[in-house]
């Protein structure tokens, strides 16, 4: 009989720890958004192999058709498979995202942590200029980049990124000016170490983790700041594929093709729900705070 | 040998004097008390001392390090003496130390960039400092971070952290006031054994005065950012001649006479 009691107690003791303990890398939010994402990524490293059509081809007799086995997500007007296209777009879409939330933290990061370390005078420039790039539309920003630069999608991963970068660079200074009134590195000031090594020692490592979030959802951004550029027409020009210009294409068919509206649409959704959910996980997975108190919990 | 002397030190801000006309000296095995109330300008002294004062603040007066004037020195000059030739422990030892970086590593930042040392080195030096402090298991435990120590092992990894570098001024401010009493006894030993060991001059700062008779030699105490009595302890405490310190000294004695157990036999 003294079997059953001992697994009784074992069973009791499991719910008893701290719902948070339980989570990190197992969160929902991590798990779903990661799914989401790297399915939209699966999609991107596909087409780089195979997609069911090429990108010029059309189909003459089956214009606006709907879904179907020969075209999984239907045609459009001129006859060509949108699945391919939306394959394609997954990879601009991808490609683009993450060249502007490069660009945009080659930026930020150093023009924040310069603003944080820096003198009050240089601060307040800096924070200027944030303050004017982030009061400053990224489209319009983009319009006249692309008005002196013609449509590119270099010109596009600029103006994202920088669009971009004034946001990465605000939470940058604000997440490091916290870091550098902390005691530890005062006494690490005491001990005779310079601004340089305090940045890389002590700055960067008690940051890094807030950037990483802030990196998941710039990277929703410039998805959607890709698509809406090249919705009007003003992002990545034909012919490299964009869901942005699927939608724009299939605006005026849409009330026979629906669908052709409705997928692209869903793309850049999962896209960026995705991410927003796989930056919630990620904050709950690195945050010190929270880390601390797991492995506190544990022991 | 005079290792750290100011004379006529004064500390302002937006004109309100904060620390007035302080004066004093340390040469290695010295061991100097300073007292007063929070407020009175103990710990901007101390920061002065190392020129870590917040910026907005203005000082005058002079600060020689070795004979050097230090006073109004570009942060390149001061960062060669700190941690190398005056050191200083703080009174939070939670927040002192990097709640990301493992203390191993954290005592070996000053001797990599003080004494060029490579890591491994460097690491095998925090081992054998963590062992003066004597913390437990120093192997394991240079790779712990800290918040898997308790408050008295990470006082004790600060101030191996301040000493690593074989500093010949160690400046403690208020090292104690955040620890248990229990605690706090065993870090003024370790304090004690390690000024004895390595002789260092020992500035210490405190609110606490039987803390600070029970390590100090000489006493200064401070009131409104003044120096208002300088002297070697016993006379201090036996004949204190300003009105503050016969404050603190009578203070002092009636809280040690509430706490010691009567040995008159009243309750006998």
């Amino acid at each position: 009989m003294s079997t059953p009691l001992v697994e009784a107690v074992e069973t009791v003791e499991a719910p008893d720890a701290p719902a948070r303990r339980r989570r990190g890398w197992r969160s929902p939010s991590f798990l779903v958004g990661a799914a989401l994402l790297l399915a939209v990524l699966a999609l991107a490293l596909v087409s780089l192999l195979w997609s069911p059509y090429g990108l010029d081809h059309t189909d003459p007799t089956a214009r606006l058709a709907g879904p179907s086995p020969q075209h999984w997500a239907g045609t459009d007007r001129l006859g060509r498979d949108q699945f391919t296209q939306l394959m394609l777009g997954a990879r601009t879409a991808m490609w683009i995202g993450l060249a502007s939330v490069a660009v945009a933290f080659v930026i930020g990061v150093p023009l924040g942590l310069l603003a944080a370390a820096a003198g009050r005078l240089a601060e307040n420039a800096v924070v200027g200029v944030i303050d004017i790039v982030i009061a400053f539309p990224t489209l319009l920003l983009a319009m006249l980049l692309v008005t002196v630069y013609g449509a590119s999608t270099a010109v596009a991963i600029s103006a994202i990124g920088i669009g971009v970068s004034a946001e990465v660079a605000r939470l940058t200074r604000i997440s490091a000016s916290r870091v550098f009134t902390q005691d530890y590195v005062l006494a690490a000031r005491t001990c005779g170490t310079g601004p340089l090594m305090i940045l890389v020692r002590h700055v960067l490592p008690n940051i890094w983790h807030t950037l990483l979030v802030q990196a998941a959802l710039a990277f929703g951004v410039a998805v959607i700041a890709e698509a809406s550029l090249s919705y009007l027409g003003l992002g990545t020009p034909p012919p490299a594929p964009s869901w942005g210009r699927m939608l724009q294409e299939a605006q005026s068919t849409v009330s026979v093709a629906p669908w052709n509206v409705l997928l692209p649409g869903l793309a850049v959704a999962v896209t960026v729900v995705g991410v927003n959910l796989l930056g919630d996980g990620l904050r709950e997975v690195l945050d010190p705070q929270l880390r601390q108190e797991r492995q506190a919990g544990e022991r | 040998m005079t290792v750290l002397e100011t004379t006529g030190l004064t500390i302002t801000l937006d004109g309100q004097p904060l620390v007035r006309d302080v004066s004093l000296s340390l040469a290695a095995r010295d061991r100097v008390g300073l007292i007063g109330e929070s407020g009175s300008g103990k710990s901007l002294t101390a920061l002065a001392l190392l020129g870590l004062l917040p910026p907005g603040m203005r000082t005058s007066g002079r600060i020689l390090i070795d004979g050097e004037d230090h006073l109004g020195a570009p942060d390149r000059r001061w960062r060669r003496v700190r941690g190398r030739t005056v050191s200083i422990v703080f009174q939070e030892p939670l927040t002192a130390l990097d709640p990301l970086m493992p203390v191993g590593r954290q005592i070996a930042g000053p001797l990599r960039l003080h004494q060029g040392l490579n890591r491994s080195d460097a690491e095998r030096r925090a081992i054998e400092w963590c062992d003066r402090v004597h913390l437990p298991d120093p192997a394991r435990l240079v790779r712990a971070l800290p918040h898997e120590l308790s408050g008295g092992q990470r006082q004790r990894v600060a101030l191996a952290m301040a000493l690593a570098c074989r500093p010949r001024v160690l400046i403690a401010d208020e090292p104690t006031t955040a620890l248990d009493v229990t605690v706090q006894a065993q870090i003024l030993t370790l304090l004690d054994e390690l000024i004895e060991e390595t002789g260092v001059g020992l500035l210490f700062i405190s609110h606490d005065l039987p803390v600070v008779a029970g390590l100090a030699r000489h006493l200064l105490v401070m009131r409104t950012g003044r120096l208002v009595e300088s002297g070697p302890v016993d006379d201090v405490l036996r004949r204190p001649r300003s009105g503050y310190a016969r404050q603190l000294v009578a203070s002092a004695a009636q809280v040690t006479r509430l706490a010691r157990p009567s040995v008159h036999g009243e309750y006998r």
